[in-house]
């Protein structure tokens, strides 16, 4: 009893340390636009994207190396994103529609 | 009439009437397609997989359009799916769209638009499901029938792809039409209109005017393009252009004060008569109807 005791303990002792993850950015997709356009967010971060169009949307990266695919009214895809850096996005279907992420290194 | 005059011959309605512009004027006429003329059909821009304010049966309307097509007592040589089968790309959508479409009496021909390439996998499920074997390149192809050269381009593809046909295609374009008579009618499918009807929202190709001077050297052509879900109609010299009802749901009028491109919500028992078809005609009155799902 006393061993698990000290094991439930150790536990709450190591969540309570640890870093609790930040909360993703949010971008919407309204009347056929990236809401904001512009997204700063850390290394590690990650993006939500939420269609809130009667139409389809993606958000695709310009250079290819992310995708959300397809996503229809009321759904939502999230990445994380690892490397520092400025990714321009567009969507395949409109492509008038354009954003950026800029990730920024550090905590 | 000759084959070659057609194109000169030719008028719209979207009411069920068909008007046919001669050199003494217009002329109106009412027949359909004449026992043994050569006729086909354009439909486009299925989306099968949207459920929405829009339509939330796109299955069953573009099953009336098919219901309608096969009920037709001179059946097209071929009907031609001018893009956006599908709504997202997604595997279920191309299964359902080949489920409605392989009931088709007439042989068919498909061709992508951009909702039908997204992602990785999209282009790999048209091709699997509606890949024409005899396509170059990213799938462009062209073929003669009833005295006629027909040339289906795409259009649509990921990032600078999307609205660009792309110097192979042109390409391949010219190399094709060098061998075509000045006399011989054209007629040139693909999905985003080859002329410029709204750069703003995409409604156009920007490379299409390459195209488009390839075309002026021929005397009669007709370019049926789909994309933006209503018949809008510009003539250019010899070559007339022409964009499709779809079966799924209406769009706004190009650049309509407070408008966006986009599904558009009309009353319930509006849709009908704004969703529709092709039939055009060839030989004989060299006619072109527009039919609505309300009309099938």
């Amino acid at each position: 009893m006393r061993t698990a005791l000290l094991g439930a303990a150790a536990l709450v002792a190591l969540l309570a340390a640890a870093p609790s993850p930040r909360p993703a950015t949010v971008v919407h997709i309204r009347d056929d636009a990236f809401v904001p356009p512009s997204v700063t967010v850390r290394a590690g971060d990650q993006v939500t994207f939420i269609n809130d169009d009667d139409d389809a949307h993606t958000a695709t990266a310009d250079d290819a190396s992310w995708d959300s695919e397809g996503l229809n009214q009321g759904q939502k895809w999230t990445h994380a994103f690892a490397k520092a850096g400025k990714i321009a996005y567009h969507c395949t279907v409109h492509p008038m529609m354009h954003g950026t992420v800029i990730v920024r290194s550090g905590s | 009439m000759r084959r070659r005059d057609f194109v000169h011959h030719v008028a719209w309605t979207g009411a069920g009437i068909v008007y046919m512009l001669g050199a003494e004027g217009v002329v109106r006429a009412t027949a359909d397609a004449a026992p043994g003329t050569f006729s086909f059909v354009q439909i486009s821009d299925s989306h099968i997989g949207y459920s929405g304010p829009a339509n939330d049966d796109v299955r069953a309307t573009l099953q009336k359009a098919v219901t309608g097509i096969n009920a037709m007592p001179n059946q097209p040589a071929f009907v031609i799916h001018t893009g956006d089968v599908t709504h997202l790309s997604k595997a279920v959508e191309f299964d359902d769209a080949r489920a409605i479409l392989s009931t088709l009496r007439a042989p068919l021909i498909t061709l992508p638009g951009e909702h039908d390439v997204i992602g990785v996998e999209g282009p790999k499920r048209f091709a699997a499901s509606f890949g024409r074997k005899d396509a170059a390149g990213r799938g462009w192809s062209s073929w003669d029938q009833g005295g006629i050269h027909f040339v289906a381009l795409i259009n649509v593809g990921e990032g600078e792809t999307m609205g660009m046909l792309g110097e192979e295609q042109l390409a391949w374009l010219q190399h094709d039409l060098a061998a075509r008579k000045p006399e011989t009618p054209l007629v040139v499918f693909g999905h985003v209109p080859l002329f410029a009807v709204y750069p703003e929202w995409g409604w156009t190709t920007s490379d299409g005017t390459k195209a488009i001077a390839m075309l002026r050297r021929f005397a009669a052509v007709t370019v049926l393009n789909g994309h933006i879900h209503q018949v809008v109609e510009q003539t250019d010299g010899a070559i007339r252009f022409a964009t499709a009802r779809s079966t799924a749901f209406p769009q706004a009028a190009p650049g309509a004060p407070g408008a966006k491109p986009g599904p558009l919500k009309v009353a319930p028992d509006s849709l009908l008569g704004v969703l529709g078809y092709r039939t055009v005609q060839v030989e004989g009155a060299g006619s072109w109807r527009e039919r609505t799902l309300a009309q099938s």
